[in-house]
């Protein structure tokens, strides 16, 4: 079951990064893109919490820093999915979330990811632009993100459900 | 693993040894990436092996999608009359654009070695196939040539507008190209109408406001409004061959603290629909697709 679980998971991320870097640059605006990594990682947090979520936003973060046409300093994306996955982790209730508590969770997600992200790149000196531009880059992320959410997570939501295993196996 | 997630789907805290771990891991990958001589490279390329050709298809499965809204803008007839005025307009322009230099370039004798240097010269079709996100702060692009059609770090990308950028890393199937908007980017640049050269930085900001910044290395030089800027080329022919047009001059301003003349330059190619572009490669280079020659011939 887990490796059914890591399996799909994987797959669930490659598909997101492909469409990410391939398709949705023809919607951008300005160049801004939905994340849908981060959004599939939010999903997995939502059904799975924290710790498979910072799991796998390593694993997925490495693919965003790794893929072409990337060239930032490797482990920064890693480093932002790891706090997403764990944030997003901590919403998790018992019950199943409600619309708008996915709604909200991908909001703050994409603020803190794409804010570590940039954090990271202040940090490392690397050239980055002005405080204004990055906070509209960062905003406008949230909001591509928000928008998507009705469409990517519903499924990634279902299918991470889907692979739960039953608790009397354990 | 099945045992630990079955029976306690992380309902309560995670385990911090696992967080720490992974943290770690992160922060140590960006220390070994920091270094000039990366220990990831490898590693790129080989996710680049992986990822390149699945970016490779996608693009092309999404293509014919993508042209939709044209369909319905135009018939067809009508659509392949503004192609082809739209490509002679940018010929037009680029003439235009290089008026100057060329101009220039012939009082100053030295024109006859760089035409010589010029034609030596072809270009490697390529399309556009992925694109970095501006959250991740850097403008990148994945192109579907690599090493399999002839393709090699730091070669000159251009487009039927002017300079794109340069050819960072290849893989066998494609290469990524760092886009001279990006705030890394730093092309040796001169100005047709005066010759003075300077750098061109690129800013960061790709789409509509992408614009460069040129910084002329005579202080007492001012570029004129409306000027062509070129590339300048290093001897070596790399990464920059000399020559292509880069962009035009909107707004000249002199900085007080490092009293040199700083130009805002608007782009000729507009990088936010970047789609068919040419790698200058030597000619007779080896490749797995028909290269267009200096004489507009395809071999």
């Amino acid at each position: 079951m887990s490796a059914a679980r890591a399996g799909i998971a994987a797959v669930a991320v490659v598909v997101a990064l492909v469409l990410q870097v391939s398709l949705f640059p023809h919607l951008a605006w300005d160049g801004i893109v939905p994340n849908l990594v981060l959004l599939v990682v939010v999903g997995a947090a939502l059904t799975r919490g924290p710790q498979f979520a910072a799991v796998l936003g390593f694993a997925a973060g490495l693919a965003l820093d790794l893929a072409p046409p990337a060239d930032h300093v490797a482990g920064r994306w890693a480093l932002a999915l790891v706090v997403v996955g764990y944030v997003a982790g901590r919403v998790r209730r018992d019950a199943r979330p409600t619309p708008g508590t996915v709604l909200a969770t991908v909001a703050a997600s994409s603020f803190v990811g794409t804010s570590v992200f940039a954090l990271s790149g202040l940090l490392l000196q690397d050239p980055a632009t002005g405080i204004p531009e990055l906070l509209e880059i960062v905003l406008v992320g949230v909001l591509w993100d928000v928008l998507l959410t009705p469409l990517v997570l519903p499924p990634v939501l279902a299918t991470f459900r889907h692979l739960e295993p039953d608790r009397s196996l354990a | 693993m099945a045992r630990r997630w079955g029976r306690d789907p992380d309902r309560g805290r995670p385990k911090t040894s696992v967080l720490v771990a992974l943290v770690l891991a992160c922060l140590t990958l960006i220390t070994l990436d920091s270094r000039t001589s990366s220990p990831v490279d490898p590693v790129r390329r080989a996710v680049g092996e992986v990822f390149g050709p699945v970016e490779v298809a996608t693009a092309a499965a999404v293509r014919p999608l993508t042209a939709v809204p044209e369909w319905f803008r135009s018939k067809d007839s009508l659509q392949r009359d503004v192609l082809d005025l739209q490509a002679e307009n940018s010929d037009l322009r680029s003439q235009l654009a290089t008026q100057d230099y060329n101009r220039n370039r012939l009082e100053e004798y030295d024109g006859l070695t760089a035409a010589a240097r010029s034609i030596g010269y072809s270009l490697v079709p390529a399309r556009v196939v992925g694109l970095g996100p501006s959250q991740s702060f850097s403008s990148t692009v994945t192109i579907d040539a690599g090493s399999d059609a002839g393709l090699h770090p730091d070669l000159t990308v251009v487009n039927n507008d002017g300079l794109v950028g340069r050819v960072l890393r290849v893989t066998r199937t494609t290469a990524t190209v760092l886009l001279i908007v990006d705030a890394d980017s730093v092309v040796g640049g001169r100005v047709g109408r005066s010759m003075d050269v300077g750098f061109v930085h690129g800013r960061g900001v790709l789409g509509r406001d992408g614009r460069l910044d040129l910084e002329l290395v005579d202080g007492a030089a001012v570029p004129g409004k409306g000027d062509t800027v070129v590339t300048w080329g290093s001897e070596a022919a790399g990464p920059y061959v000399s020559g292509v047009p880069i962009g035009r001059v909107t707004s000249v301003f002199s900085s007080v603290r490092d009293s040199a003349q700083r130009a805002v330059i608007d782009p000729y190619v507009d990088f936010g629909a970047l789609d068919l572009v040419g790698v200058v490669v030597p000619s007779g280079t080896d490749s797995d697709r028909a290269v267009i020659e200096a004489d507009g011939r395809l071999r």
